[in-house]
């Protein structure tokens, strides 16, 4: 699953895959003239809106496309670089930004573009950046409360404002083509001559339009793998029902424990409280509540393993096992049959009892006794080490 | 006649294109564009080669340092910055852009026009490291991800703008 930095591209052709999204990027600026500074300030004199066009295009199309990747399991958006909010200094960068707009004409990257085809003031305004980078990082220890203050963490805008984030990808779409509409009234009333055909009398533009909302309203029926995985097992009868749940018994697990099995990756689902006080020698604790966590994902996600899940009876253990195949882990996963209640009852807690009854359960008998016996070993060995989590390598980002 | 040539693409398509790219860059290395931190790794570059000590005294190069243990240049922004120049050039030389010229408008000299870039290009160094990325890093690449940074600082960057164009109004028209 994507991102496929670091772990599947490593750090020097990443740097190369850079290269070549800088030349596409650089390209398309200057394709669309953000190498003309009188183009860009257009935008804010209503003369010529080419900025917010390609802008908010290239917004709506790149958070889309995330929507859908990430609904379809393609991307993992809990592993993207996801911009921090540092409410405070948000603003204040933002308004110093604004004035650098109006006053200098240009952006970095627009700049960047401008110096590329000889235009000199984006030369200039490219050293004026050098100066002003240099003296924020000099003056840093005056700006550092500043910067550091109303850290909300990487809060996303949907979740700020309470709405799913198909639901804010399609009012984002809509909104973007409103103002499409908005701006070519404006841009032609500002110009004082028609430009181009009002935008929805142009047929083309009006399809177009159309095809957009349209891919934006699918988008509210879109939520991403993880929100659809954990809106399926909220829903008890679901799962209960599922038929793909494959269980395993207790005398099984318990032979295949004792047999030293390194297939098994038994994992008990219940709070870490109730897992310290007793368990199943050899699991690991994930609580059902964080089985979702981009962390887990490695661990379960191992061909070579069978992945048993746990708990006191088997709700929540199945609902462990749908949970972690509706996140991409191992395609099949296991339930213990009765959970860890019967695994007591009938093996670790066995009672004596008189030598009667048919051969079957008097087999089943003395195996209990015998695997209880090699389980207490295991027990006594089980080190009471922590799981060691791979750390999920969350990517640099931002400026 | 007038010729295809000098003419820009259509901004619809070229925004469409920009997008693809930004999630390529997204869902091949899990980050979108930039392009102020490439100026950021370059300053930063300066300090620790020219007054190492300096460098190792103050907090901010510091920090960087040591969050940062691979050369400052060595860098997923700088490497992609490198290729922006390198596609804007190309572009112009498909376009018959490339020319050296101070674009102003019609009633400022050139010599206005570069001071204004100037001081421009400070302010837009300074918010650039106040609000953790510019339009690129922060704003376009913050709003693709849904983050709630990218739209505020959006917000900041083109509601400032307006709100000062009526006073700037002389340089550009």
């Amino acid at each position: 699953m994507a991102p496929l930095a670091p772990d599947i591209i490593g750090n020097e052709l990443n740097l190369m895959i850079a290269l070549i999204i800088g030349i596409a990027f650089g390209f398309i600026l200057e394709q669309a003239g953000f190498s003309s500074s009188r183009k860009l300030a257009g935008l804010f004199y209503g003369y010529d809106f080419v900025v917010l066009r390609v802008f908010f295009t290239a917004a709506i199309t790149a958070a889309s496309g995330i929507v859908l990747l990430s609904h379809f399991g393609l991307l993992n958006i809990d592993l993207i670089y996801i911009n921090p909010t540092f409410l405070s200094s948000a603003i204040i960068g933002g308004i110093i930004m604004g004035a650098g707009f109006i006053i200098g004409g240009f952006c970095p990257g627009t700049s960047v573009c401008g110096a590329a085809i000889g235009k000199i003031d984006a030369m200039v305004f490219i050293l004026g950046t050098f100066l002003g980078v240099f003296f924020f990082t000099e003056g840093y220890p005056l700006f550092k409360n500043l910067y550091t203050a109303n850290n909300l963490g990487s809060p996303f805008v949907f979740d700020s404002l309470g709405i799913s984030r198909g639901l804010f990808a399609f009012l984002l779409v809509t909104g973007a083509v409103g103002a499409f509409i908005a701006t070519t009234v404006i841009e032609n009333k500002v110009n004082k001559r028609k430009v181009e055909k009002p935008f929805l009398k142009n047929y083309r533009y009006s399809i177009l339009t159309a095809i957009t909302i349209l891919i934006g309203f699918i988008l509210i029926f879109l939520p991403d793998q993880k929100t659809k995985a954990l809106a399926v097992v909220a829903d008890k009868n679901w799962v209960i029902e599922d038929q793909t749940i494959q269980t395993i018994t207790i005398d099984e697990l318990a032979l295949r424990l004792t047999e030293r099995d390194r297939k098994i990756q038994l994992i008990d689902v219940r709070s870490t409280n109730d897992f310290n006080a007793d368990n199943i020698p050899t699991a690991i604790n994930i609580p059902l509540d964080s089985l979702a966590n981009v962390e887990w994902r490695d661990l379960l996600t191992q061909s070579n393993k069978d992945n048993i899940f746990y708990c006191k009876g088997q709700l929540m253990s199945s609902k462990a096992a749908v949970l972690s195949r509706l996140l991409g882990d191992n395609p099949v996963n296991y339930v213990l049959e009765g959970g860890l209640q019967d695994f007591n009852h009938n093996i670790m807690d066995i009672q004596e009892t008189e030598l009667s009854g048919s051969n079957q359960e008097l087999d089943t008998y003395r195996f209990r006794k015998n695997v209880r016996e090699k389980l207490l070993i295991l027990k006594k060995e089980a080190k009471k080490e922590p799981v060691i989590r791979k750390k999920p390598k969350k990517v640099q980002g931002g400026c | 006649m007038k010729t295809k040539q000098n003419q820009y693409m259509n901004p619809y398509l070229a925004g469409f294109l920009l997008g693809l790219v930004l999630l390529a860059a997204i869902f091949i290395t899990g980050r979108g564009l930039g392009a102020s931190g490439a100026i950021k790794s370059a300053v930063i570059t300066a300090v620790n080669t020219i007054a190492p000590y300096h460098a190792e005294n103050s907090e901010f190069y510091r920090n960087y340092n040591a969050s940062h243990p691979n050369h400052p240049l060595k860098s997923w922004l700088f490497f992609e910055v490198i290729g922006v120049l390198i596609g804007g050039f190309m572009s112009g030389l498909i376009s018959g852009r490339l020319k050296f010229k101070v674009e102003h408008g019609p009633r400022i000299r050139s010599k206005v026009r570069l001071v204004m870039a100037l001081i421009g290009g400070m302010l837009f160094g300074i918010g650039a490291l106040f609000a953790r990325g510019c339009t690129s890093g922060a704003a376009l690449s913050g709003m693709a991800v849904l983050s709630l940074g990218g739209f505020i600082t959006m917000m900041a960057i083109f509601g400032t703008g307006y709100a000062l164009a009526f006073f700037f109004r002389r340089f550009w028209l």
